[in-house]
């Protein structure tokens, strides 16, 4: 080293590769090379996730406030509400571009587009404005105040131009508000819906306690299973291990149909409690299509994505410790609570976390055997995505779970840390 | 404006058309039909689809997706890659569709194929011909019942599926509010011809829930077309709601102990629809064939769904498989006829998602 500094010449020299390049440049073209070449390695997965992850996410999040139905199908009536201070009835220079676009709307068949939007927050909508669509065709010329009116009188209540003048607006916070059993009332204030329309909060409420339930079942169930295949001699345990990949294997409808099978009320347990004489014959229990059978099928279903992090973890505990406890004088339950237990937390931990997260988004088994009140936040993510078509709302709640997530996650990582997990 | 979301679209559907190239080089002589799987398909398949392949050479590509099909057609739609070229859909579904524009207006008289006796398709058609859509069979959703569960006295109107001190066991019904709010009004004391006239005020549909929720306790909630008669052959329940066609493949075909009720039953119009662009000639001819007046009768050999043609009445024969007389078994035969309440498919249309809402509230609660 000191012959080297020695033998630089001056501090303004700078040292040079073996061709003549400043050895500096020289590394830092090898390293952006070696940059570039992890970078394309990784690039396929990155776009992937891109496309498949990232922007439908994004996308999501901003369909639950953005919508611009309205704006698009009728842009200048869109422009000129947003002007109007909202008082009374708006002035016939409005009705006139409504008219106008209107009919045009009708003309391009998207009349529906902007009436569905409306007919979320005023039901009937949808038919007030096709209706008055097409028998604008009949109108020439103005005034068209009157004119609308006289096609329907709805046009003459100030209730309707405000609620169109708030849902002209393309950002909107109706759907969020919809998504915790809120709206905006006749006055554009926030305020609770009836309470025979309430259903979204108590649905979150459901679905976070039900995963919890469900991960503390896993645990309880899990731990001794874990505890087993990790002790047992490799033969014994290898079988075992089969015993709980088999059912993780087997699809997950298969699953959930046997559990119809086994839970109904003329099903395999009902029957055996009525031959063992336990229930009497007309009164077999409900154990399906309820909250219950969701709690039974989610926790089998999920019960190998506890045991496997767990067991991993277990296998890696050396039983010396154990030992080293109990000559140390601990008796077994001491010894295994103090020492054996808070290894294995980073098993639970992630086990956990899996289970948690996985049973929170469930969606197919209470679809399937959950009744009515077994029913989670997804599955009504599902019906607006496919039978109510409100798509906007279902990204609301989408978004609402998504934050919930991540905020439960920051707290997790707070208290546990991710480090703390692991998977095997 | 809307940039995201066509970028996330179009890449998923580049992705989508990757996996999906195999099938789509074949596209020329090829109709991608989405229909509704089950017996109902199977009739389709033996009545229309088969016939059009051997007479064009044309394949058929079938997609049992028409349970969300509103949900298929309108994605398609907006990604600007639509994949199927017809689609099953029910009335009301077709008319949400027709005003979001994203299925093809109709011209029938210049399309379809006039009845035998020269009467043109508006006449002959029974339905009012909606404007985007071809109607191909009338269907009900009805209440059915396993007669092994009752000793002598068998249910048979819509009141005693109410008195469940008479007539004992589960009932099992749509999860839907359609059909259940007009059923509960009934049992409450409407007249089946007054259903929408009082479901059309707040106090009515009130009215509907408060009847509807004396027998909350006892329901097993359906959501496919399937559940129904299986909950009744399992004596899960012991009457049902469901489609007559399907009860009928299990009273007649699979010989199962299940009688339908015709009283109330709540009939509507199922039928094809093109989605936005696809409205090509070989559709057209599709179309005129399918619906013509033999091939209606055709589809009631294999299935019990009323076709939608007056003049395809007298055709309808005998059951392909059993031999059964299919016209006893049709919604659209009088005797069924007497109680029954044609669904209102714009009633639904506009009140549809607040009913829905307060339904699944219901349901919550």
């Amino acid at each position: 080293m000191a012959q080297n500094e020695s033998a630089t010449p001056a501090a303004d020299e700078v040292m040079r590769a073996a061709d003549g390049t400043p050895l500096k440049d020289s590394l830092r073209r090898s390293m952006r090379r070696a940059k570039t070449k992890a970078l394309l390695l990784v690039a396929p997965l990155g776009l992937f996730i891109l496309f498949s992850f990232a922007l439908p996410i994004a996308d999501m999040v901003k369909r639950s406030f953005y919508s611009p139905e309205i704006s698009n199908v009728l842009p200048e009536t869109a422009e000129l509400l947003g002007d109007w201070d909202g008082e009374g009835l708006p002035p016939e220079e409005i009705y006139a571009a409504f008219a106008k676009e209107l009919a045009q709307a009708d003309e391009d068949r998207n009349v529906g587009v902007v009436s569905q939007r409306v007919n979320y927050v005023m039901p009937g909508a949808r038919s007030l404005f096709s209706g008055t669509a097409r028998k604008l065709g009949d109108v020439e010329s103005g005034p068209y105040k009157p004119k609308l009116i006289e096609i329907d009188e709805d046009w003459g209540d100030p209730q309707v131009w405000s609620i169109l003048k708030r849902e002209a607006y393309p950002i909107t916070m109706s759907y969020f508000l919809s998504a915790v059993d809120m709206r905006y009332n006749a006055e554009g204030e926030i305020e609770a819906v009836a309470s025979y329309m309430q259903i979204y909060q108590q649905l979150f409420w459901r679905t976070l306690w039900m995963s919890v339930l469900i991960t503390v079942l896993t645990i309880a169930l899990g731990f001794p299973v874990s505890y087993l295949l990790a002790n047992l001699p490799v033969r014994t345990s290898n079988l075992l291990m089969i015993l709980v990949l088999l059912p993780f294997w087997t699809s997950l409808l298969v699953r959930t149909s046997s559990w119809i099978v086994i839970l109904q009320s003329e099903g395999v347990l009902n029957d055996l409690l009525v031959f063992f004489g336990i229930v009497a014959q007309d009164n077999r229990p409900q154990m399906i299509y309820n909250k219950i059978g969701t709690i039974v099928g989610m926790t089998h279903i999920l019960l190998p994505f506890m045991i496997l992090p767990l067991y991993s973890v277990m296998k890696g505990i050396p039983p010396s410790y154990l030992r080293a406890a109990r000559s140390l004088g601990a008796n077994p339950v001491v010894a295994f609570i103090r020492v054996y237990v808070p290894q294995t937390i980073p098993g639970i931990g992630a086990g956990s976390i899996l289970v948690f997260i996985l049973s929170i988004g469930y969606y197919i088994t209470p679809a399937l055997i959950g009744g009515s009140s077994g029913q989670l936040i997804s599955n009504f993510i599902a019906y607006h995505m496919q039978q109510s078509l409100n798509w906007h709302l279902a990204a609301a709640l989408g978004s609402i779970l998504l934050f919930v997530v991540l905020g439960l996650y920051y707290i997790y990582n707070k208290l546990v840390g991710a480090d703390a997990l692991k998977l095997g | 404006m809307n940039h995201a979301f066509k970028t996330t679209a179009v890449a998923g559907v580049t992705a989508m058309g990757l996996l999906a190239a195999p099938a789509a080089t074949f596209a020329a002589e090829s109709l991608t039909i989405v229909s509704w799987g089950g017996a109902y398909e199977e009739s389709q398949r033996k009545a229309y689809y088969e016939p059009y392949s051997e007479m064009t050479g044309t394949e058929i590509v079938q997609v049992s997706k028409s349970a969300n099909g509103l949900a298929g057609v309108r994605s398609q739609v907006e990604a600007g890659n639509v994949t199927w070229d017809v689609v099953d859909m029910l009335e009301g579904p077709a008319i949400r569709a027709c005003d979001e524009g994203i299925i093809e207006p109709i011209d029938h008289d210049e399309i379809l194929k006039p009845a035998p006796n020269g009467d043109s398709p508006s006449e002959d058609f029974i339905p009012e011909l909606g404007e985007c859509f071809v109607p191909e069979i009338l269907y009900a959703t009805l209440f059915a019942y396993n007669a092994e569960m009752f000793d002598g006295d068998n249910p048979s109107t819509i009141d005693d599926v109410w008195n469940t001190a008479d007539y004992p066991g589960k009932r099992s019904l749509q999860k839907i509010p359609a059909g259940n709010l007009e059923w509960a009004l009934m049992a409450d004391g409407v007249d089946h011809e007054e259903v929408y006239d009082v479901l059309d005020s707040n106090e009515g549909v009130g009215r509907a829930f408060s009847s509807l929720s004396k027998i909350k306790g006892d329901v097993v909630w359906w959501s496919e077309g399937a559940q129904p008669p299986q909950l009744l052959a399992d004596q899960e329940v012991s009457i049902a709601t469901g489609y007559n066609g399907r009860f009928f493949n299990a009273q007649v075909v699979e010989d199962q102990p299940i009688e339908i009720m015709w009283d109330g039953q709540l009939f509507e119009v199922d039928g094809w629809v093109v989605p936005k662009g696809k409205l090509t000639d070989e559709v057209k001819q599709f179309l005129r064939f399918s619906t013509d007046t033999q091939r209606l009768a055709d589809q009631a050999k294999y299935i019990s769904y009323g076709p939608a043609r007056h003049s395809s009445a007298s055709l309808v024969g005998k059951h392909a498989e059993t031999g059964v007389d299919m016209k006893p078994h049709m919604p659209t035969n009088p005797e069924n006829l007497k109680t029954a309440i044609p669904k209102d498919a714009v009633f639904w249309a506009d009140n549809g998602d607040s009913l829905s809402e307060r339904f699944n509230a219901w349901l919550a609660m």
